[in-house]
């Protein structure tokens, strides 16, 4: 689905990503995980082509990631951060739609495709003639899903989706990201600093630590089995639930 | 098709007929009396004439004339001798040579109009008479007398150093003063004589006595009308009825008339011709009338500059946000355009555009260009970068971004930077009239040369009112097009 061969990017001095092999899973939810500064978000822009490799590449369905290649791309992926990144002047239904009323299709697809979307991710009816600045955190979370979503992406990319949202909305929506996920069936590359959403919303746990990849595995591998003095210390710095 | 050929024939020979007699003149009173004078005159003989009134300065008018922006305007021989043909070969004081030079840049005279108006010293005309004073030279009989030149006169060489010399008055005193402070102290018998003009309205008002120069310390400013030479023949006929029949004394009464007593020039002219046995007709237009002619001036520089201006602005600023080093390029230049005094632009921008509204919508442009390529700018490098790049990561190319998503967040600051362009340019465009332009700046720029303040606010008043509906507008527009979620 996503891969990642011999990828290093740095931004002057500072390395970011070196010499990075990943492959990403179809089907699977992926988190990404480590302190601030790890990587782990330059690893997300990277599969959203927002940045372009210093060496190596990334390919994305046996299509390698180039300023030609990329747009295309990105109407195959969905991509949430962590406020939303709804546009202000758009009403939450515009928010979802503008991509497919670009590329002009038809009225009643987008409809029914809002209207299964909103279902899906429980948003009130009335919110989607709202503003983004009418709107709850967590509502605003959910349309910035919605929008990800309209085109029915084979890549969803979450940058610390949940990050900006206290902690009881935060619990409700983990619960219903990993329900939407199941029922979606679609690949989920997830960036989070918090190991206990990592725990709750992914099958594979990547945990990062400046610029290299240092553990691969699942949360029970990571809790149990830490590799190295890096992944011991990171796990035993997290109290268990 | 022999319908359209007839059209054709019309079209092409229709303007030609019509094309009226375009008189200038300059920006004081005595040239727009010329002026109206020789505009009246065309149209009592039957030809269509029209006056663009108060143009410039001698250059402006010069080179209008020799583009063929104006067919006629009034001047002086010491102005041409010594500005406008400074560089021709010859003795240009000799009439023949001068014809000759003209004649070389397609140029003619009507002949001189009957007076001069140069650097003149006059005296209170009971003094003059007991004292018996005709000429400059007559003053050096009476050391006693107190004289009060103006400051300018004092200090130019051609002034009343020459003067001093020429006629050995180097035993009288003389003092500088201020020349409106000069009249009154003639009037109030505090000074003997002062300097002037020798067609100066306050020479009639305070009863003055003009000393002959003799020995001709003063350069020569006979009055002419200059002309095209390729002027139909019929016209210049009619322009020389004017040779000889303004004697100084009939000059200045005509000035005083319009300065002292405020009678509107084209009145002024059309009684003279009466004298000559010509009727010309004045069309006085009431305030309302004129304030709506030159509001529709005014809106037009405004307007057309504005839409000019924001039709390049916007683009620049898209071009300046989008490649931040050609960006530093286009802001540095359209900044280094605003500090170009206006004044200055215009002059440049005569030769090109000529006179009249399109230099002065050429200028208004430039200085349109800063505010609005600057907010575009801004408003499109302030968007928070996580929403251009949920714009990115969307997968909308780039034109889709600019549309549906950076130029609406941007949209705030572009309209405010529009709507500071538009309320500088409503006073900017007050300077226009400098040039021919018309607008609110023609009742103010007449008013200060009448001394009449009611004319200066018929201009200035109308100016900060509109200054003041555009701001309201655009703030309606604002609140009007700002959507509910960037309030």
């Amino acid at each position: 689905m996503l891969t990642f061969r011999g990828v290093r990017k740095s931004y002057g001095d500072v390395v970011a990503i070196s010499a990075l092999d990943l492959t990403v899973r179809p089907a699977e939810t992926t988190a990404l995980i480590g302190p601030s500064g790890c990587g782990k978000s330059t690893l997300l822009r990277l599969a959203a082509g927002l940045v372009l490799p210093d060496t190596g590449t990334v390919t994305f369905d046996g299509l390698a990631l180039s300023p030609a290649t990329i747009e295309a791309a990105r109407h195959r992926m969905g991509y949430v951060i962590q406020e939303g990144g709804l546009f202000p002047h758009l009403t939450a239904r515009a928010n979802v739609t503008l991509l497919a009323d670009h590329l002009r299709r038809p009225r009643a697809w987008i409809d029914d495709r809002v209207e299964s979307l909103r279902d899906l991710v429980r948003l009130p009816a009335d919110s989607l003639a709202r503003f983004p600045t009418e709107l709850s955190g967590g509502q605003r979370q959910r349309v910035a899903l919605m929008r990800a979503l309209m085109l029915d992406p084979d890549l969803l990319l979450l940058d610390e989706p949940l990050g900006a949202l206290d902690p009881l909305i935060r619990a409700d929506l983990q619960r219903e990201l990993r329900a939407i996920f199941g029922s979606l069936g679609t690949t989920v590359l997830l960036v989070t600093h918090d190991l206990n959403e990592a725990a709750r919303l992914a099958d594979r746990i990547l945990l990062m630590n400046e610029g290299v990849l240092v553990q691969d595995g699942t949360f029970a591998d990571l809790r149990d089995r830490p590799t190295g003095s890096f992944a011991r210390r990171f796990v035993s710095a997290w109290d268990a639930p | 098709m022999r319908l359209a050929t007839v059209a054709l024939a019309l079209l092409v020979a229709a303007p030609a007929a019509a094309e009226p007699v375009r008189v200038g003149s300059k920006k004081f009173t005595e040239s727009v009396i010329l002026g109206e004078i020789a505009a009246g005159l065309l149209r009592a003989t039957g030809a269509e004439a029209e006056h663009r009134r108060e143009l410039g300065g001698s250059r402006i008018l010069w080179n209008a004339l020799l583009s063929g922006e104006i067919d006629v305007y009034p001047e002086y021989t010491g102005t041409l001798i010594q500005e406008l043909l400074a560089d021709a070969p010859g003795d240009l004081s000799d009439p023949a040579v001068l014809s000759a030079a003209l004649a070389s840049r397609g140029l003619a005279s009507t002949g001189r109009l009957g007076f001069e108006n140069t650097y003149a010293i006059g005296v209170r005309q009971d003094l003059a008479e007991q004292r018996s004073l005709r000429s400059i030279g007559d003053l050096a009989a009476h050391p006693k007398l107190a004289l009060g030149f103006s400051n300018e006169f004092m200090e130019r060489e051609d002034g009343w150093p020459r003067v001093r010399s020429t006629y050995g008055l180097e035993a009288l005193n003389a003092q500088g003063l201020d020349h409106d402070l000069a009249y009154r102290a003639l009037a109030a018998g505090e000074i003997a004589a002062t300097d002037l003009y020798s067609t100066d309205a306050e020479i009639a008002h305070y009863d003055l006595r003009v000393l002959q120069d003799d020995r001709r310390v003063f350069p020569e400013y006979q009055a002419l009308l200059l002309v095209r030479a390729d002027l139909d023949p019929a016209v210049l006929e009619a322009l020389a009825r004017l040779r000889g029949a303004i004697p100084p004394q009939t000059m200045i009464g005509l000035n005083a008339r319009a300065k002292l007593e405020r009678v509107p020039e084209a009145r002024v002219a059309a009684d003279f011709l009466a004298t000559l046995d010509v009727t010309a007709d004045v069309v006085e237009t009431g305030r309302a009338a004129r304030v709506l002619s030159t509001t529709v001036d005014h809106l037009e520089l405004v307007l057309v500059s504005l839409i000019a201006a924001i039709l390049v602005a916007i683009p620049l600023g898209i071009v300046a946000a989008r490649r931040p080093r050609l960006g530093q390029w286009v802001l540095g230049g359209v900044g280094v355009l605003q500090t170009i005094p206006s004044l200055a632009l215009l002059v440049v921008l005569i030769p090109i555009l000529g006179i009249g509204a399109p230099p002065a919508i050429a200028a208004l442009f430039v200085y349109s260009l800063l505010p609005i390529v600057r907010n575009t700018h801004a408003g499109l490098t302030g968007i928070p970068t996580p929403l251009i790049e949920s714009a990115v990561a969307l997968g909308l190319p780039p034109h889709a971004r600019l549309r549906r998503v950076e130029l609406p967040l941007a949209a705030g600051s572009i309209l405010a930077g529009i709507k500071t362009s538009a309320v500088i340019n409503v006073g900017t465009a007050t300077l226009g009239a400098l040039i021919g332009a018309g607008g609110y700046g023609q009742p103010i720029l007449t008013g200060i040369r009448l001394d009449d303040t009611g004319l200066i606010l018929e201009g200035a008043v109308p100016a900060a009112v509109l200054a003041l509906l555009v701001q309201g507008a655009f703030e309606i527009a604002e609140r009007a097009w700002t959507p509910r979620g960037l309030r």
